[in-house]
């Protein structure tokens, strides 16, 4: 019971801090809405597009191992909590202007993630737990 | 261009969660965590079909999210693409074959919600 948690509390702040850092690093780099590959892998040149790109592969580690301990339907709503913190990120750090309706926003998916961390998290029949 | 990149990037969230569930389902529980362990994950879920499928999907959404971000704020760009939550809750009873109680529609149908009030402009 207790590794979903800490695995969905690792995946949380690995996307929140990845998409904070790609954030910052794609306002530095300008616009870019191109079909070129070029134009993408000169982006991750930018330091924070790097580091970001490697917070969220710890993400991509995080996430994948919750999802062999728990349903889809558990990981999605409990892993919210990281649409809801960039609200909060964007306006201390970035100064974006968040809205009254944004906070509201926040409010119902901490109320969604409250709920659901109350149900177990695999309704399934493990598979033979892996080594790795 | 903004609601079309949101489009890619919720249909490539969509494939890949539901491919990267089966994937590690079948997988089994990851259990060890050190760096030796991880390295032997990556080489394990690099010859898992359903995972690698999932993170091509992921990559697609990557890429489309990566301009979104150059054209859209961050506390826009994120809550409007997971506009995908209430039908990857439905695929994952559908195909997955998950035992979604009410607690889970409810804290879907609260996230949902949530997540629609922070895309608002």
């Amino acid at each position: 019971m207790k590794t979903p948690r800490l695995l969905a509390i690792a995946a949380v702040l690995f996307n929140v801090a990845g998409n904070y850092c790609l954030s910052v690093g794609m306002k530095e780099s300008g616009k870019l809405v191109s079909v070129a590959p070029l134009d993408y892998l000169r982006v991750l040149l930018n330091p924070w597009i790097a580091f970001g790109v490697a917070l969220l592969f710890g993400w991509l580690i995080a996430q994948l191992s919750l999802l062999s301990w728990a349903d889809l339907t558990w990981v999605l709503p409990i892993t919210a909590l990281g649409y809801a913190l960039p609200a909060v990120l964007g306006a201390l750090f970035l100064h974006e202007r968040v809205q009254a309706t944004r906070w509201a926003g926040v409010a119902l998916i901490v109320s969604g993630v409250a709920v659901v961390s109350r149900t177990i998290p695999r309704t399934h029949r493990a598979r033979g737990g892996s080594t790795h | 261009m903004k609601w079309l990149l949101v489009a890619i990037i919720v249909s490539g969230n969509t494939t890949s969660d539901l491919l990267n569930a089966l994937g590690m389902r079948r997988h089994g529980e990851v259990r060890e965590f050190h760096p030796s362990a991880i390295g032997r994950l990556i080489t394990a879920l690099a010859k898992n079909r359903y995972v690698a499928g999932g993170i091509i999907a992921m990559a697609i959404s990557f890429f489309a999210l990566l301009s979104l971000l150059s054209i859209a704020d961050l506390s826009f760009a994120i809550p409007a693409t997971s506009a995908s939550y209430m039908i990857e809750t439905v695929l994952a009873k559908v195909i997955l074959k998950e035992d979604v109680r009410w607690q889970r529609w409810l804290g879907a149908c609260l996230v949902a919600a949530g997540v629609g009030l922070l895309a608002i402009e």
